[in-house]
């Protein structure tokens, strides 16, 4: 017992110098996109919930700064970001190359695949250029699905672009589209565990290719910041060391 | 009663948000439409010139168009500015464009050209003889333009500029498209989240619907106080 | 044409955002946006042309609905019909399974008719204004003529309503075509569509918007020429007698 506390203690004054040491990492405004449930998303009285909310919090308490939360839309999150609005972006970003010529990635901090979602009455089975064929897509503007679906069926299909998920999920209950193409863990809280329509997953979900799904989601930084997303991964790690983590992940993932 | 599914405080703030918005650009236009009446009134070829590009260029482009193009480019070009300053002085800088400024900004801009065109019409409705007489009376010209040619001047721009108020309520709905919580960017959220976009699409409508008929009577008022000294023929 | 498209392709080598498939987002939304644009434009004069006689009725319960109508089309914005009419048809109780629901389903005809339902407003109130400027002289004389209602309106007040109504209907029409850059939010594919995609793409918002707004400078300028020449047409009794 006895030697846990000084070893607890000992963590704890580790990450006290850690904190004085990065004592020139200031204060910090945080780029966020919502709704994007269970991701990040408000209560009806506007405060921001989630699992980047919650994730970027503890991050930002691990390192001992204060974190501001700033929303902006997807389609100018990055450019947001490279206009020092905010001096991090922590939305469910995939990091990918071509996002990495703009932006300075942190290690990823959670792999979630993307998939296929349509009615529970659906006839599609496996996705392909044939089955599709003449089908609407919905996908959000901007995001890695979007660039996947336009460049594999964007010949053969109707893609509707959506500012945000929520737009998408509106037109899906309403019949408009055939098929979806999300991250899964949105798909599956705003689709198939919502009580308006009856949905399921279609085909296996799908992270390759790499050079469209990249490494998972990962927080962005301009590309001078090094010190900053140094800061950040090291304090992911002890998150992920000392149980946070994975309570967080319980919070919005657990059954 | 109605249920707002508790959006009714953040709707309200919209609302706020929205007539901020519609106020403080209305300033920012009459300024502008001033400054270009004037230029486009003025001796020198070169100002008649920037005017005349300044109308034509707005007034040939949609709103949206423009405010997309200058909420997320014009960070992108003051941030430019701002670095080239750094490396080439080691001036640091950094002047932050938020979604309130850039609506403000972009609207004022787009209106600004069109109260341009409002003013340069009232301001040659103004009879010559009356600018003749301040001067012979010894007037300055800032004088003649204070006592004589602006409030006549207002006489024949109010209906321009009620019409061009009208119209400025309404594209501030557009600010909701570039991330603004305006009071339709917080209806559409409400209504996407609860799946009743009829409850609070038709409370905004009816608010736009007060707001211009509020405003619709206060011009009535103005225009009457303005006509002093002119019979109303009927 | 292939020889066409291989200068295209060689010209647009260097270029890492403007390529064929990009142009030909643009090219498509070109298309739509005048589609739009004009089928409402078309359809909302057809509307208006009635709504504007009946506005100046003497009876009470044809003036005011219309008068409601334009009041709401005119006093809101753009955007809040065009969310109401858009998400709003999904709620009408069982529309899903009739034959309504093939039109209803793609944005294109909700957002042909909340822009319908907009420009008549608003060309209700520009053509009520001309109707209403007719100079008393020729009603009379229409009258004296023993000219019926009908006729008197067919021969006599339309014709010059229309004349002078032309030049706000111009500024109508560029009006309707700024106003339909927003049926990008309900995920139509037009010109500002088209644009969106590339900067979010592509993250080059300079590129992806002055390009467009070149486009919209170009198509207003269009609409600008062409009502020049109608008014000089048919305005030309109205111009200070030639030498």
């Amino acid at each position: 017992m006895k030697f846990q506390k000084i070893l607890s203690l000992g963590v704890l004054s580790a990450a006290m110098i850690a904190g004085t040491a990065s004592a020139d990492v200031r204060d910090i405004r945080i780029g966020v996109d919502v709704p994007y449930e269970p991701m990040e998303f408000r209560t009806p009285d506007g405060e921001l919930t989630g699992f980047d909310i919650d994730l970027g919090n503890a991050l930002c308490a691990e390192i001992g700064i204060q974190c501001e939360w700033v929303v902006q839309g997807w389609d100018g999150i990055i450019p947001g970001l490279k206009a020092r609005k905010y001096d991090a972006i922590m939305s469910s970003m995939t990091i990918n190359e071509q996002r990495r010529e703009q932006v300075l990635f942190s290690d990823p901090y959670i792999t979630p695949p993307s998939a296929w979602f349509a009615p529970a009455d659906s006839e599609i089975t496996t996705p392909d250029t044939e089955s599709l064929d003449g089908k609407s897509i919905g996908v959000q503007r901007g995001t890695l699905q979007d660039n996947y679906v336009t460049d594999m069926y964007g010949d053969v299909a109707d893609v509707n672009r959506y500012a945000t998920a929520d737009d998408m999920v509106l037109d899906m209950d309403a019949g408009r589209l055939d098929i979806a193409f999300l991250d899964f863990p949105i798909g599956k809280s705003t689709l198939i565990d919502s009580e308006a329509g009856d949905y399921k997953t279609v085909g296996e979900t799908i992270s390759e290719p790499v050079e469209y799904f990249g490494e998972g989601f990962g927080i962005a930084f301009r590309q001078r910041d090094g010190e900053l997303a140094e800061a950040f991964n090291e304090a992911l790690s002890t998150l992920k060391a000392n149980g946070t983590y994975d309570e967080i992940e319980a919070k919005y993932f657990g059954e | 009663m109605i249920d707002l599914h508790g959006y009714g405080p953040r709707l309200f703030e919209g609302a706020l948000i929205t007539v901020e918005l519609a106020v403080l650009s209305l300033l920012l236009a009459i300024v502008l439409g001033l400054a270009t009446a004037s230029a486009k009134m003025s001796r020198h070829w070169g100002l008649r010139q920037l005017g005349t590009l300044y109308t034509t260029v707005i007034r040939g482009v949609p709103d949206l168009v423009l405010m997309m193009l200058l909420f997320f480019g014009g960070q992108i070009g003051i941030n430019m500015v701002t670095d080239w300053l750094y490396y080439q002085f080691d001036v640091d800088i950094f002047i932050n464009v938020n979604e309130f400024v850039a609506g403000v900004v972009t609207i004022g801009l787009i209106f600004g050209a069109y109260m341009g065109e409002t003013f340069r019409g009232a301001f040659m409705a103004v009879d010559s003889g009356q600018i003749e007489a301040g001067r012979a009376y010894g007037m300055r010209p800032w004088l003649v333009f204070r006592r004589i040619r602006f409030p006549q001047m207002m006489r024949h721009a109010l209906p321009g500029l009620s019409n061009n108020w009208m119209v400025l309520l309404k594209t501030t709905a557009l600010v909701s498209v570039i991330g603004l919580s305006d009071m339709v960017r917080v209806a559409s959220e409400a209504s996407k989240a609860t799946r009743e976009p009829f409850t609070f699409m038709i409370i905004v409508a009816a608010v736009y619907l007060l707001i211009a008929s509020v405003s619709e009577w206060g011009f009535a008022r103005l225009q009457k106080r303005y006509d002093i000294g002119y019979g109303e023929a009927n | 044409m292939d020889a066409l498209m291989n200068w295209l392709e060689a010209r647009l080598a260097d270029n890492s955002i403007f390529t064929l498939q990009t142009l030909g987002y643009y090219g498509d939304g070109l298309v739509t946006t005048v589609q739009l644009v004009f089928l409402s434009l078309i359809i909302g004069v057809v509307l208006a042309v009635p709504l504007a006689i009946g506005r100046g009725s003497k009876k009470a319960w044809v003036r005011l609905p219309i008068f409601f109508y334009c009041y709401v089309f005119r006093g809101t914005p753009l955007l809040v019909q065009l969310y109401l009419i858009y998400y709003g048809v999904v709620f009408v109780e069982g529309i899903q399974e009739t034959w309504l629901w093939v039109i209803l389903e793609k944005p294109f005809v909700p957002a042909l008719i909340a822009f319908t339902l907009n420009t008549g407003a608003y060309t209700t109130e520009i053509f009520r204004g001309a109707i209403k400027s007719t100079p008393r002289g020729e009603i009379e004389a229409a009258r004296a003529y023993g000219m019926s209602w009908g006729l008197m309106m067919r021969r006599i007040v339309l014709p010059s309503a229309f004349r002078r109504a032309l030049p706000a209907y111009g500024n109508e029409v560029i009006f309707m075509l700024h106003a339909s850059a927003i049926a990008s939010v309900v995920t139509l594919m037009d010109l500002t569509g088209a644009a969106r995609f590339v900067y979010a793409r592509f993250y080059a918002p300079f590129d992806a918007f002055l390009f467009v707004a070149a486009i919209y400078l170009c198509l207003t300028f269009s609409i600008i020429f062409f009502f020049r020449r109608l008014e000089n047409r048919l305005l030309a009794h109205l111009r200070p007698a030639g030498h």
